[in-house]
């Protein structure tokens, strides 16, 4: 039995869905969360029933806002504190930032976007995706502990059985330290949905799109059915949508439980990048494009029209 | 300014990945090499930074396999000045990766006031090696960078985080900063760049040369496989105004009672 820290992250004192992901693969191991600032008590009950033993809700001067340095020095005195075999977060922006600057504060190692992970015994041994999902590999470590690792969002999906712990919620005290990179000013961006690398639906337009105008219909379909919308290289390379809606290899890696692709060719890189989805629909004029080999419900047609079709079923179906 | 550009050689976007018979790593013999992409944006922003700040110098410093030194080439092409190699396999993990950077940097005997690097390689997808330079170097990073902007030894940079927010950081040199698409546009090396960068320095260092061995190995990457292939799906033809609605409200219906994802 290893013993285990999660960090979970919160927006607005809700944690994100993928600490319960990862509490659900922990059964059978000695289980902490462990969070920055507040929690509300959905969040905690939550997390309590699906195994967290204590949660530590860490604050101090330095830590009202991220940083990478304050994060990293913060969490390093707990896990200091409490001899953590491994350590345990999603493979968000935040995760992806501050997770490998905290493992080399152990000189240990730090497995990222992890897919799948089983424990035999005390040994973690996960399953990693390269070149963009090209290519799967098994990831292990040597002897260093603390061990870290980012589990990709949606991934692992949500526990199926409870595992109700004491999930006792404690108040922890930690220094930020110094931090030389600080956050002044934050610019939302355009979209207030969940980022694509966790959405559980996308909603994807190509090259056929032809314009930015054109997205608004994506969008309209998206907002039926509570979707982020994401774009190929060819249609972020045209300039009909900004690189932070880019699918792929060059661009962002996706897991949802439904891709919708519209009028996508189906490119090596794009393919790539959405392929781990666990349902995929293509429409596309051409019915020999590539994205079809992966699509588990292809329409051979065009998008302008099947879109608003599209949307007003979904619609139906879901009033 | 002593300027350093971390940069990698990747696999080719449209390569087809086999994994080699043993599954240790993938086929290399016919791939098609280039720039890490995400690394063209380290470098030009170095040049950027030098061209603005007379007396300054970029150095590059790659980790990898001999066998065709085209990133530093490239990058010195692009204008870098001085280039250094860490001869090693191309698959190291992050952490041997970042201390061999750390002591090739030492090794050039200038401190570094700047180091960019690429936000991710796109063959190991780890995105850890910026951040970690970063905490064994004991200075602060930003990675994701999408906008720069100097004033003496103060940086402003944005980070992109989800949904395209950006994070706004104030840090002073020196820092590392770990580069994403948007923040500038690469310059093409040019012809005269090409005939020069054939003359600048390039050293090659072995791993041992920068004080890593085996023992630094902290995650092993081993079983490398394809993905599993999907079983074909269902494909429908709605090509004619008249078949949309019945493939639409079909597709919907499957969704739901099949696929279970609505």
């Amino acid at each position: 039995m290893a013993n285990i820290l999660v960090f979970a992250e919160t927006n607005n004192e809700k944690v994100k869905p993928v600490a319960y992901e990862i509490l659900g693969k922990l059964n059978g191991h000695s289980v902490d969360v462990a969070c920055i600032g507040n929690m509300d008590s959905d969040s905690s009950a939550m997390l309590a029933k699906h195994g967290a033993e204590n949660i530590h809700k860490i604050s101090g001067s330095g830590l009202e806002k991220y940083s990478p340095e304050g994060y990293s020095n913060s969490l390093k005195s707990l896990i200091d504190s409490k001899s953590y075999d491994y350590v345990f977060t999603g493979a968000t922006s935040m995760g992806k930032d501050f997770f490998p600057r905290l493992a080399g504060a152990f000189n240990s190692g730090c497995a990222s976007d992890v897919v799948n992970f089983v424990f035999e015994g005390d040994d973690f041994s996960g399953t990693k995706p390269m070149f963009a999902g090209k290519a799967l590999t098994k990831v292990s470590f040597s002897d260093a502990k603390p061990r870290f690792v980012t589990i990709r969002p949606n991934a692992l999906g949500m526990p199926d059985n409870e595992n109700a712990k004491g999930g006792a919620v404690a108040d922890a005290n930690a220094e930020a330290g110094n931090i030389r990179a600080a956050i002044k000013e934050i610019i939302k961006g355009a979209s207030e949905k969940v980022d694509l690398t966790e959405a559980n639906i996308i909603v994807s337009g190509g090259r056929a799109m032809k314009n930015a105008e054109n997205f608004k219909i994506l969008d309209e379909l998206a907002d039926v059915i509570g979707a982020t919308v994401g774009a190929s290289r060819a249609a972020v390379d045209s300039g009909y949508a900004p690189h932070s809606m880019q699918v792929g290899q060059t661009g962002k890696t996706v897991a949802p439980s439904l891709y919708i692709a519209c009028g996508i060719s189906g490119a090596i890189q794009h393919l790539a990048g959405m392929r781990t989805s666990k349902v995929i629909v293509a429409i596309n004029t051409d019915p020999d494009a590539p994205i079809f080999t992966k699509a588990d419900y292809g329409i051979v047609g065009d998008l302008f029209k099947v879109v608003p079709i599209l949307k007003e079923e979904f619609k139906a179906l879901l009033s | 300014m002593n300027i350093f550009v971390c940069v990698k050689q990747v696999p080719d976007t449209e390569t087809k990945v086999q994994p080699t018979g043993d599954g240790s790593f993938i086929e290399t013999s016919s791939i098609k090499w280039i720039m890490n992409p995400y690394d063209e944006f380290a470098v030009e922003q170095a040049l950027v930074v030098k061209a603005a700040n007379p007396d300054s110098t970029v150095t590059v410093v790659r980790v990898g396999g001999v066998k065709g030194t085209e990133a530093l080439r490239t990058a010195m092409a692009m204008g870098a000045d001085d280039s250094f190699l860490v001869d090693a396999p191309d698959h190291l993990d992050s952490y041997m990766t970042a201390k061999a950077l750390k002591g090739a940097i030492e090794k050039s005997g200038k401190n570094p006031d700047l180091i960019f690097c690429g936000k991710q390689a796109i063959d190991t997808d780890a995105l850890q090696v910026p951040q970690l330079l970063g905490q064994m170097l004991d200075i602060p990073s930003v990675s994701v960078a999408v906008g720069f902007e100097q004033s003496g030894n103060a940086l402003t940079i944005k980070r992109e985080i989800d949904g395209g927010t950006i994070e706004v950081y104030e840090v002073n040199t020196p820092a590392l900063i770990a580069c994403n698409k948007g923040l500038n546009t690469p310059r093409y090396a040019s012809l005269p760049g090409i005939m020069k960068a054939k003359k600048k320095p390039l050293t090659t260092l072995s791993l041992a040369d920068v004080g890593v061995s085996d023992a630094d190995q902290k995650v092993k990457y081993t079983d490398f496989q394809l993905p599993p292939e999907k079983p074909p799906g269902k494909k429908y033809e709605a090509m004619e105004d008249g078949a949309i609605g019945g493939v639409v409200k079909e597709v919907v219906g499957l969704l739901r009672t099949e696929a279970k994802v609505i």
